[in-house]
């Protein structure tokens, strides 16, 4: 699953729809796995408003501080978010921000909620969010 | 021809056995492959978007997404939801490029809001129909995956589902779980009335920022489309309705009499001298 997509993502479970913690997930035990996937700057450019730069702050820091696998160090993200421009005009900004959400995935590992704890198991890099029927 | 939605829950019937013959058949595949382009037609994306492939199965569809070249306004990136682990499986084993999930869609769609620029279903939603315990209805499952698709599409963003219906009630049903949600929804049907009749239900989210057609209809979908008829049974404001004839006049006598005909009285035959005014005597 790409960190990109962990931006995305939300607890399912009915209770913590209204709680603002329940996003985002908070990735436990996380194996990363690095992918080579081609530049799509206007893929990146479509997204950028639509990335939650707080979360995605959040993420990384906790995707990679306990693991450290990351062969070059992770990419530094700048504190606030870009704007189209910035990220038009800066190749080196483009390239990290790239490699961060859509070539980096996690493998294995466990999403926790921030509210109500459930863990999501991530098998092969695919979160199992079926949830027991009184969870719904 | 035989439901499989009848019989069986979508996790259950596709086995390891099942989800491998449904990849490597090369009809289905064929199928899949032009219903897929029909939709992305539908959904008419212009820029690299992010898309939600319901029901993924092995990412027969998703590989469509991720190939469309450059010049077509792919490739887009997507992520794929579906409930049986083997059809997942095939999808590892093959390679796709999106991200795939375990989730059952009657449960709800897990992304936050104004996550997806569109999101495609191919053969998938006429499966939330069939409720497996006591504890959800048809009904309760439609709800939550339309009402969690409504959240995590954008404002203005579109959702093209091709389904099986299996008669008209399921077919309204289905619409009108879409309309409760707060979609727009349209049907397209390729080939009517024949046995390869395919139904895509056309979903907006809201008013597109982009205006770009006459009051952001839900028919504007098809607008610029070759071969397709729009048929709107929606009532057409209120010309049709009560109040537009006037009381006493002569349309107004002759439905009257139209009426008391139904109920078998005895009726004046209507001449050019029905409901004309009397001649003043003085």
């Amino acid at each position: 699953m790409k960190l990109l997509t962990l931006n995305f993502l939300t607890c399912a479970v009915k209770t913590c729809k209204s709680s603002s913690d329940s996003f985002p997930l908070h990735p436990k035990d996380a194996e990363l796995a690095s992918d080579d996937v081609e530049v799509n700057p206007e893929l990146l450019v479509n997204l950028l408003p639509r990335l939650d730069w707080k979360a995605l702050k959040t993420t990384s820091a906790e995707v990679f501080l306990p693991s450290c696998i990351y062969p070059l160090g992770f990419p530094q993200l700048p504190d606030s978010p870009p704007t189209i421009e910035q990220l038009q005009s800066d190749d080196k900004l483009l390239k990290d921000l790239h490699s961060l959400l859509m070539e980096t995935n996690l493998m294995e590992g466990k999403l926790v909620c921030g509210v109500c704890g459930h863990e999501y198991a991530v098998r092969e890099g695919i979160p199992n969010f079926l949830l027991p029927s009184h969870l719904v | 021809m035989s439901r499989p939605e009848d019989t069986l829950l979508a996790d259950v019937h596709y086995d390891d056995v099942e989800a491998r013959k449904y990849t490597t058949s090369s009809r289905i595949q064929n199928i899949q492959a032009s219903m897929t382009r029909r939709a992305l037609e539908l959904l008419d994306l212009k820029t690299p978007s992010l898309i939600l492939d319901v029901g993924c199965g092995s990412g027969l569809s998703g590989e469509i997404l991720s190939d469309i070249p450059p010049e077509e306004g792919g490739p887009h990136v997507w992520i794929g939801m579906d409930i049986s682990p083997s059809m997942l499986d095939v999808a590892l084993q093959r390679d796709v490029e999106g991200d795939l999930f375990l989730a059952d869609i009657g449960q709800g769609v897990p992304f936050r809001a104004g996550t997806f620029d569109a999101a495609i279903s191919i053969s998938a939603i006429q499966w939330l129909c069939n409720a497996e315990s006591s504890e959800t209805s048809p009904q309760q499952r439609l709800a939550r995956f339309f009402g969690g698709l409504y959240q995590s599409l954008k404002r203005g963003g579109r959702a093209v589902c091709q389904f099986y219906p299996k008669n008209d009630v399921q077919k309204q049903m289905i619409t009108s779980a879409a309309v409760k949600a707060g979609f727009g929804a349209g049907m397209l049907e390729d080939d009517p009335d024949t046995k390869n009749v395919k139904v895509y239900l056309v979903l907006t989210a809201g008013q597109s920022a982009v205006a770009n057609t006459k009051s952001g209809d839900i028919t504007g979908v098809v607008e610029n489309m070759e071969g397709v008829d729009v048929v709107d049974n929606r009532r057409q404001g209120r010309s049709s309705g009560k109040g537009e004839i006037k009381k006493g006049s002569k349309q107004w006598i002759i439905k009257k009499k139209e009426q008391m005909e139904r109920k078998g009285k005895v009726v004046k035959t209507t001449s050019k001298y029905t409901g004309r005014k009397r001649r003043i005597a003085f």
